[in-house]
């Protein structure tokens, strides 16, 4: 199972606790998250589903470079953060 | 005259009641988030904030009671495929396009009393989006978007385009003109079904000498019209100051404002035709106050002549610019407030005459607006 933790500071905006559940890649991984929350989306992707320019994604402590590359494969026991990036604040 | 104040500040919405003793701050919504556009609806008494936060993104809040409490609302989504022009300076290299994404909303105003639930916003980079049902759905103006010369639109100030002004016409809400930077001046006579590009005269001082008078890319900081005589209106040019009085088709510079001509801010008086006012800099590399004192230049005969207005305000090593949504006069025309963009705030009750601050120790503030 995949666990995905969400930086605190998305709280003050938008409820996303963590959660773990079955991921093949970021994009499945979210579509999973943004059904259940689909405000959360907004925060998250961009209006063309990139990866906002200032969330920063990690997998398996590796930063996903490439905002729209949700393709991504993720591992059977994954753990991926979603965080603000150190600029853009 | 008003007796409310609302300000989007880098660390809040603060909104001021107006007492006895002049202007005091009454509450603080959305502390430490930047709200870059606001907007009270007078046809509802419903309040929107535009929050634009550093890593996620753009987003509109709306209330319904004052700012007791408040709900988020959908921001305008560019579609799937929508792209903005990537200019290219080497003229080997042909411009590039890039994915349209919303950077802020720049603009957000009411469409006018026979659609009581329709909101327009102008954004940054440069789509114009419909909202029929006060912000729940957002829709892009196609139209405007698919004009060839659309792609040639690029950033002034952003480093994107965007339109900052949208002005609908008291007499025929299907009648909306637009101010984009760096896009000239638009206009729609059927609610957006179609546009024409207008705005004849605006001179562009940063092209070469042959593009100067070329419509699509002038840097119209700002436009205003004047609600009782919708004719009448004015740009605050990146170069200069132009005066429309023919729905924006043809513009004529005016050429001396007090001490300078540059600036960002233009407010005209909705009863009276004939008066506007501008907040000058010294010139665009140089983008402070001139001789670093503030003032607010006035005209009462449509830039025959300008008064400079300095009583009040601060006259010595004062660098406060007051950005383009950070000046407003209120429905009487008698009230107005600025707000700068070192956290100043100045208001007067004599149209500019003599000004009180109001708190010098603000954040930033983007955008001023009595009402409610």
């Amino acid at each position: 199972m995949v666990t995905v933790e969400f930086t605190s500071q998305l709280a003050q905006h938008v409820d996303c606790p963590t959660e773990t559940l079955e991921a093949a890649t970021i994009r499945e991984l979210f579509d999973v998250v943004f059904k259940r929350n689909p405000q959360a989306r907004g925060y998250i992707l961009d209006d063309q589903d990139c990866i906002r320019k200032h969330v920063a994604v990690f997998i398996d402590g590796q930063l996903l470079h490439q905002r729209e590359n949700l393709d991504t494969p993720l591992g059977p026991n994954s753990q991926v953060y979603v965080m603000q990036a150190l600029s853009g604040g | 005259m008003s007796e409310t104040l609302h300000l989007g500040t880098r660390k809040g919405l603060f909104t001021l009641r107006r007492g006895r003793s002049g202007w005091t701050i009454d509450r603080v919504d959305f502390l430490g988030h930047t709200v870059t556009m606001l907007l009270h609806d007078p046809r509802s008494d419903v309040l929107y904030a535009s929050l634009t936060l550093g890593h996620f993104g753009s987003k509109l809040h709306r209330s319904d009671d004052g700012g007791n409490h408040w709900e988020e609302v959908a921001v305008p989504v560019y579609p799937s495929g929508a792209v903005i022009a990537m200019p290219s300076f080497d003229p080997n290299v042909p411009p590039s396009t890039k994915p349209a994404s919303l950077s802020e909303v720049w603009a957000l105003e009411t469409a006018g009393h026979d659609r009581p639930n329709g909101l327009w916003a102008g954004t940054i980079p440069g789509g114009l989006f419909y909202s029929p049902d006060n912000g729940e759905t957002w829709e892009l103006n196609e139209s405007l978007w698919q004009r060839d010369e659309r792609m040639q639109w690029f950033g002034g100030g952003k480093d994107e385009p965007g339109i900052h002004s949208i002005c609908v016409d008291p007499r025929d809400s299907r009648h909306v003109t637009l101010g984009v930077s760096c896009g000239g001046i638009w206009e729609t006579k059927d609610a957006g079904e179609s546009w024409s590009l207008i705005g004849k005269g605006l001179r562009a001082e940063f092209m070469p000498p042959d593009e100067q008078f070329k419509q699509e890319i002038q840097d119209a900081h700002r436009l205003a019209c004047c609600r009782s005589n919708p004719d009448v209106m004015w740009v605050q040019h990146h170069n200069g100051i132009f005066l429309s009085t023919d729905g924006s088709n043809h513009y004529r510079e005016i050429e001396s404002a007090g001490p300078s001509t540059f600036g960002f801010a233009v407010c005209t008086d909705p009863n009276d035709d004939q008066t506007a006012w501008f907040v000058p800099a010294v010139k665009d590399e140089c983008r402070v106050p001139c001789d670093a004192q503030l003032v607010v230049t006035r005209t009462d005969d449509q830039g025959a002549s300008f008064q400079t207005l300095r009583s009040g305000l601060p006259q010595e090593h004062c660098y406060d610019i007051v950005f383009r949504h950070g000046l407003d006069v209120d429905a009487s025309g008698q009230s107005l407030a600025m707000g700068s963009s070192t956290g100043g705030l100045w208001t007067s009750d004599n149209r500019g005459d003599q000004w009180d601050l109001v708190n010098g120790n603000l954040p930033q503030i983007y955008v001023v607006r009595f009402g409610g």
